[in-house]
């Protein structure tokens, strides 16, 4: 127990190395310097930009995943079921393919209001996803009660619907939040400045130069502001149904004659979000025909790919066990320190936790510089909390009482909890691996520029092709992302159907 | 059963070039790595071109020139790296100022004429591209093209042109600006540009944008318009070609360089691979490839489709002083990093 703790803590400790390096470069580089770098006009048209982006697309895909989780969860909406999974299949498809969709069929395209449409587009399946996994779940006692104290309809979800929703909301937006911030590919492909795409250009121009450094100091603060604002609003009130006994399934709001109207919505979203991929890949794969089919390339690509998903997978998994665990079998202070940690840690923009790893490695540990072994460590920090997630709902879900008997019956602590909860917990940890997986595959900027010498994945083959606009030569390339990434997207359906009902 | 096992081996095939990474060049004799911030397809060419020719297998990573350079710089002597390419210039002075780079063979040198390598004979030139002005040639005639290339900074072309800063191929025709004009005036010229100018990512992107009527014009190297043409001429077909010529900044022609790395395990094969590309075989891929840069060997013709390079009037630069730090340092200043 002492041991799992303090492997714990290094790992932690080695998570929050890109934050410790951030304040690192700035303490080094001295206030003048750094103020020059970071007072200056361009960074104050970053900001805007950063900032009208994600006040614009986050409320927008509350909005449009709230309503899409509605109509699917609560309401009679014809082919509910099929609305709901489509509505989360965009995930399968990394961001920068939908920009690269969007230009495709519009090649003017740029700016902000491209930005925030393509962004609500490509995520707002994050929020949907908790959104209703949430209103499925939702005690209708709560809303009966309200309804008998004369309530409308209107007021009874206003009142007390949505304030359930509150957690998921918050947590599915900060997601958003996170993900307008850390992106590279979507932006820099419709020509819409933010930080991360500075930091890219600056890395390219000087590689870990202090303009660099001082703009990821700026871009790591607005993470930390995004998950204080988190933190504050998300109060303390409690949503636990307590009492015997199991909720009965909610009542589905009958849509009368505008059940076929409202299917409008979700078409549309679907339109845009699967829709326009599916139109633009279909055009490249057939203008290009069989001479984009470059075999010999692609199967490297996808074989150097799915290496280093499965290797990053599971070395996320194993880095989240003993915190997965702690937090399970022996909750504590510590461990809820830890936990928050590791979602801190992920937090960081991938341009950034590859600044500092790259610093690092070539500076004080040479031997690990463009190793896998660096790569992987990336990855462990930036998909650590996913594969927790899992992890911690199925270790749950194995009693305790079964690792106490096998230590009972005299196997070692280590030993009593690989023939219990280990394996039990697998399919927990399958998913895990799954997950982390998945985020691995879209990796573009932190695999860039870590990757071990000779490396190409998937991701940055489609990345080389498209800056140099050979559109239909990157379609095999987005095709195979996407349908590598459809099987671990419908667990994630499934999964997050789990996790709610925990 | 047997199909899994097969993908299973080819997956570790896959593999091999992470298990080797860094200091598999130590352990395999026959080998070298290239940082390569030349075209992939143009190094991949010449790479599996020379691995034909003399077994030598060829590691590349691919990036750009100044994140290289700097990248050489902090590596020291513990660089994996053997040969480095580059697009331009400042990138191989900057590792040379460092004092990272091993001479160049003799016979390597006198391959290519002196104005297309440093008088050091640090390391050499292995390509050259023209700055030119891409133009749509339906909204723009011959008589309101730019005299220079400082004219682009002046109001009237407010909007109305475009380029790729954050490229190591525009920050080039800055060095070069500086090196002729000096600092003030670059400076202006850097501010007038932040007014007027549409940023693109990448060079191809910003001629596709002319070709679409997004912008009028963009500063950018002549190979990308020719490469098109020579697939389906799909991005450039609405383009002209703008030479300054003149000496003006804008006639300025760009170096790519090839140098060997000090720290180098692999000398001798990085000293054949230079003497290769310079030579007949190497700069034959140029000509008859699909890059349309020019070739700068001695007595080797460029594609046939190019402008002769001595009929661009370019003007007298340096290669070995071109200074990018500077030029990022007024790029970052001027607001257009």
């Amino acid at each position: 127990m002492r041991g799992t703790f303090v492997l714990a803590v290094v790992i932690a400790l080695l998570a929050l190395l890109p934050l410790g390096f951030v304040f690192w470069a700035t303490a080094v580089t001295g206030w003048e310097t750094a103020s020059q770098l970071i007072f200056r006009p361009r960074v104050g048209e970053l900001m805007t930009n950063t900032l009208l982006l994600v006040l614009f697309t986050v409320p927008l895909a509350i909005l449009l995943a709230t309503s899409l989780a509605w109509l699917t969860e609560r309401s009679d909406l014809p082919f509910a079921r099929v609305w709901s999974a489509l509505c989360v299949a965009p995930l399968a498809i990394p961001a920068f393919v939908h920009s690269y969709a969007w230009i495709g069929l519009w090649p003017g395209f740029h700016g902000l209001p491209v930005g925030i449409a393509i962004s609500v587009t490509a995520y707002f399946p994050f929020l949907y996803l908790p959104i209703s996994a949430a209103l499925r779940l939702l005690d209708p006692a709560l809303e009966d009660q309200a309804a008998s104290l004369g309530l409308s309809d209107k007021a009874v979800f206003r009142r007390v619907v949505l304030p359930q929703l509150r957690l998921s909301i918050l947590g599915g937006g900060l997601l958003v939040g996170l993900h307008l911030l850390s992106e590279y590919g979507l932006y820099a492909m419709i020509r819409f400045d933010t930080f991360t795409t500075a930091i890219v250009d600056q890395f390219q121009s000087t590689y870990n130069g202090v303009a660099a450094n001082m703009l990821a100091l700026v871009l790591v603060s607005c993470c930390l502001v995004l998950l204080g604002l988190d933190a504050g609003l998300r109060g303390s009130r409690r949503y636990a149904r307590i009492g015997s006994g199991v909720a009965r399934g909610a009542r589905k709001t009958s849509l009368g004659r505008l059940r076929y109207v409202c299917m409008l919505l979700p078409l549309a979203a679907i339109a845009f979000a699967l829709g326009i991929p599916a139109v633009t890949l279909t055009h490249w794969l057939i203008a290009g025909g069989s001479n984009i089919w470059r075999m010999d390339e692609i199967g490297l690509a996808l074989g150097q790919t799915l290496i280093i998903c499965v290797v990053g997978g599971i070395a996320t998994t194993l880095a989240a066990l003993p915190v997965a665990w702690l937090s399970v079998r022996r909750p504590s202070r510590g461990s809820r320190i830890i936990e928050g940690c590791y979602y801190l840690a992920s937090s960081m923009p991938g341009v950034v936790v590859a600044l500092a790893l790259v610093t690092i490695t070539v500076r004080v540990a040479l031997p690990l510089y463009q190793t896998v072994a660096t790569i992987v460590l990336a990855y462990v920090i930036m998909f650590l909390p996913r594969a927790l997630i899992s992890l911690r709902s199925s270790i749950a879900q194995v009693p305790a009482e079964l690792e106490q008997a096998a230590a009972s019956l005299g196997r070692s602590p280590v030993n009593a909890l690989w023939s219990t909860t280990v394996r039990l917990a697998a399919p927990g940890a399958a998913a895990a691996v799954a997950l982390s997986s998945l985020g691995i595959m879209n990796e573009l900027t932190a695999t860039q520029m870590l990757a071990p010498n000779g490396t190409r994945t998937l991701a940055m083959a489609f990345w080389a092709l498209t800056s140099e606009i050979d559109y239909a030569g990157a379609a095999p390339y987005a095709l195979l992302m996407v349908l590598f990434s459809l099987p671990m997207t419908a667990l994630l359906h499934h999964q997050s159907k789990k996790i709610a009902g925990r | 059963m047997k199909s899994s096992t097969v993908f299973l081996a080819g997956a570790l095939a896959a593999f091999s070039p992470f298990a080797f990474s860094s200091n598999a060049s130590a352990q395999v004799a026959d080998s070298l790595t290239i940082y390569n911030a030349q075209h992939e397809g143009l190094t991949k060419e010449w790479a599996e071109a020379f691995t034909e020719e003399t077994g030598i297998v060829v590691t590349i990573r691919n990036g750009s020139d100044m994140e290289f350079a700097n990248q050489i710089v902090q590596e020291g002597a513990n660089s994996p790296a053997d040969v480095f390419l580059t697009e331009n210039s400042p990138a191989m002075a900057l590792v040379d100022g460092k004092g990272l780079f091993e001479p160049v063979e003799k016979t390597t040198l006198e391959q290519v004429p002196e104005q297309f390598r440093p008088s050091n004979g640090h390391w050499i030139g292995v390509a050259a591209r023209s700055t030119v002005f891409a133009y749509d040639k339906t909204k723009l005639s011959e008589d309101k093209l730019p005299k220079s290339m400082l004219d682009l900074a002046k109001p009237e072309w407010k909007g109305r042109w475009a380029a790729s800063p954050s490229g190591a191929d525009f920050q080039a025709i800055v060095g070069a600006l500086l090196q002729l004009k000096g600092k003030d005036e670059t400076s202006a010229w850097l501010t007038g540009m932040k007014e007027n100018f549409a940023a693109y990512r990448g060079n191809s992107v910003a001629m596709k944008a002319v070709n679409a009527g997004q912008t009028e014009g963009a500063l950018i190297y002549h190979y990308y318009y020719f490469g098109d043409q020579a697939k389906t001429g799909e991005n450039s077909s609405n383009v002209s070609l703008h030479y300054f010529r003149h000496q003006d900044p804008g006639a300025f022609v760009s170096i790519s360089g090839g140098g060997i790395l000090a720290s180098s395990q692999h000398k001798p094969q990085a000293q054949a691979f230079l003497k290769w590309l310079t030579g007949k075989d190497g700069q034959a891929v140029l000509r008859d490839g699909t890059s349309f840069e020019y070739a700068v060997g001695r007595g080797e013709a460029s594609n046939k489709a190019l402008v002769p390079l001595d009929a661009l009037q370019a003007p007298k630069v340096e290669p070995s002083t071109l200074n990018n730090a500077d030029v990022t340092d007024m790029m970052t200043a001027a607001g257009l990093l």
